[in-house]
């Protein structure tokens, strides 16, 4: 089942297969293997047929778009009108979206079906999927390790084969760290490029949502139904979306791209670092010329982050409170009982951790000392990225300090389980586009190379990562499940 | 900066999260990791900085004063915990 999206529209045009029958298929494989890999948390497959039987009709009637008729899926976190839409928690369990989210809604429109809601941190909140309410979702590489997170249960997915593409978000690194764990292409795009209407908010600073597929090609038809202006949110950014699929065969042919020295230095696993070395001097082969960056200030990148973050997320959870839609606790004896214990209940270990830890960056005598000096930290690393860009166009980097490691390895301790995305949280505080390909193997386990572009750069990103996947075949390599 | 189960219970009240009494201790321990982490932050001389709050320093787009949503009323109380008579219901307030 480890199809394209690519190869799946040339087989619906070809009437290879109808889009029906392709469904099914993927239907079929998650039935059998969802039970083991707990990447979905809903499958509806009512409704995907229903869609198919459309598309299919379209497909006769001459009247395909996109991505008619292509099965996907969707993280848990996008709002799909009618459908349980649960961000992996207690508290949105019984929670129906009354909504589309705009991507849902722009996927919808370009014909694609949906196969089901994928498992995922709760409010995207870690880098294992442990932290979800539905149980963690594993790797198909290894069940006994994780897929990554937040977004693990779409990396998941696709590199088991249960799903061709699938959406994610990443705030931190939430598509970038699972992408490369599962050995899968995943982007994020420039902040404010795709709408987050219906789009449930962690960090509203730096949430993105963007795309996992098994290639930069497919990436770049996903992010071109999902990017573009949306005046239902207030960050989206109106700026022109190029056609990315146009660009991928440019020539990088005296591309310059810079390899930051801090990231090279100490703290990565020197079976990855071999990898990563060897995938650049495939870059070199094609041409691009490698020069040094230094990112000075990127160091502090895990103490910006969890601040800006966390203060973040505690005010927009506080819109959970047992009063409007989901949970709400048994028998309240006062308002202020039902907000404490509806909340309590409600939220998980790690999401009220971080709530705590927020609020109180945010109290009357801490806000000078952890949210604005954050927020002016935040700005010298951005400052790095726009020095660093007047040399270079692309800046290569690790996505992980490591393989994806062992269920249960670093749920004790918090502090360990952030310093996982050492080298991807940078990103969101500076808000550029980045994106993770396969990039090799250490220990059997899929390692991912960081590509990170200039303020919507997304196409040369893409056309970056395309030639890379021409040249080499470590995106082919499948953990199937059979 | 160590935060004491006092200081927990403090804040759990702000953020009216209710925490067990037995968990109490652990969040403290947590928290204070945590901040030990955020302290690196004071390394840096960051006067004269000015704070950043969007990546691409946008402002806040302004629109038309008109009315753009529609009516979706029974579609929100349908999914909601309580209501009787179109409005949300939750204890009394007032005695």
């Amino acid at each position: 089942m480890s199809k394209t999206i690519r190869q799946i529209q040339r087989g619906l045009a070809r009437g290879e297969f109808s889009s029906i029958e392709i469904t099914q298929d993927y239907l079929t494989a998650i039935k059998a293997h969802n039970p083991t890999i707990n990447c979905y948390i809903t499958i509806t497959d009512e409704l995907a047929l229903q869609q198919a039987k459309t598309a299919d009709e379209r497909i006769a009637a001459g009247q395909a778009q996109a991505l008619t008729g292509v099965p996907l899926a969707h993280k848990d976190i996008f709002c799909t009108d009618g459908v349980k839409t649960s961000c992996g928690s207690k508290m949105l369990d019984n929670f129906i979206a009354p909504y589309n989210a705009t991507v849902i809604e722009n996927i919808e429109a370009s014909g694609a079906v949906m196969l089901g809601k994928t498992n995922m941190d709760e409010f995207a909140m870690g880098s294992s999927t442990e932290n979800s309410y539905y149980g963690p979702a594993v790797n198909p590489w290894d069940h006994q390790r994780v897929p990554g997170g937040s977004s693990g249960g779409s990396a998941a997915a696709v590199a088991a084969g249960l799903a061709p593409a699938a959406t994610g978000t990443d705030t931190g690194g939430s598509i970038r760290q699972p992408a490369a764990l599962c050995g899968i292409t995943g982007i994020k795009p420039t902040y404010g490029r795709v709408s987050r209407y219906g789009m449930i908010a962690f960090g509203s600073s730096l949430d993105q949502g963007g795309a996992f597929a098994r290639t930069a090609e497919d990436c770049a038809q996903l992010i071109q139904t999902m990017a573009g202006f949306d005046p239902r949110d207030s960050t989206s950014i109106d700026h022109p979306v190029p056609n990315y699929s146009e660009t991928l065969d440019g020539n990088i042919k005296g591309l310059r791209i810079g390899l930051p020295k801090e990231f090279f230095a100490d703290g990565l696993d020197s079976n990855i670092a071999g990898v990563l070395e060897a995938a650049i001097d495939e870059y070199r082969k094609l041409g691009a010329e490698i020069v040094e960056v230094s990112l000075p200030n990127s160091k502090l990148s895990v103490p910006v982050y969890y601040v800006v973050a966390l203060a973040e997320c505690s005010s927009n959870l506080s819109r959970f409170d047992g009063v409007r839609f989901g949970y709400r606790c048994e028998n309240p004896k006062d308002l202020e009982d039902l907000y404490k214990r509806s909340r309590g209940e409600g939220f998980g270990e790690e999401v009220k951790r971080r709530i705590l830890l927020g609020t109180y960056a945010l109290s009357a005598g801490y806000y000078d000392a952890y949210y604005l000096k954050a927020q002016q930290v935040r700005r010298l690393i951005k400052q790095d990225f726009e020095r660093a860009f007047e040399d270079v166009d692309i800046i290569a980097a690790p996505t992980t300090p490591e393989i994806a490691f062992k269920l249960g390895e670093k749920t004790d301790d918090p502090v360990s389980m952030y310093l996982q995305d050492i080298y991807t949280l940078f990103l969101n505080l500076a808000g550029l586009p980045g994106m993770s390909i396969p990039a090799g193997f250490s220990q059997g386990m899929p390692v991912g190379l960081q590509l990170i572009a200039n303020y919507f750069d997304e196409a040369r990103l893409l056309n970056t990562a395309h030639q890379f996947q021409q040249a080499s075949d470590w995106h082919l390599q499948s953990a199937e499940v059979k | 900066m160590t935060l004491k189960t006092e200081d927990v219970r403090n804040i759990a009240h702000l953020a009216r999260l209710q925490v067990d009494d037995e968990s109490i201790e652990r969040y403290a321990t947590d928290l204070s990791n945590v901040l030990v982490l955020v302290e690196q932050l004071n390394q840096l001389d960051t006067s004269g900085i000015t704070p950043m709050a969007h990546p691409l320093d946008a402002t806040q787009r302004l629109r038309d004063d008109a009315v753009n949503e529609t009516d979706l009323r029974d579609k929100f109380q349908n999914i909601a915990p309580d209501v009787k008579n179109g409005l949300y219901r939750v204890p009394k307030v007032i005695e």
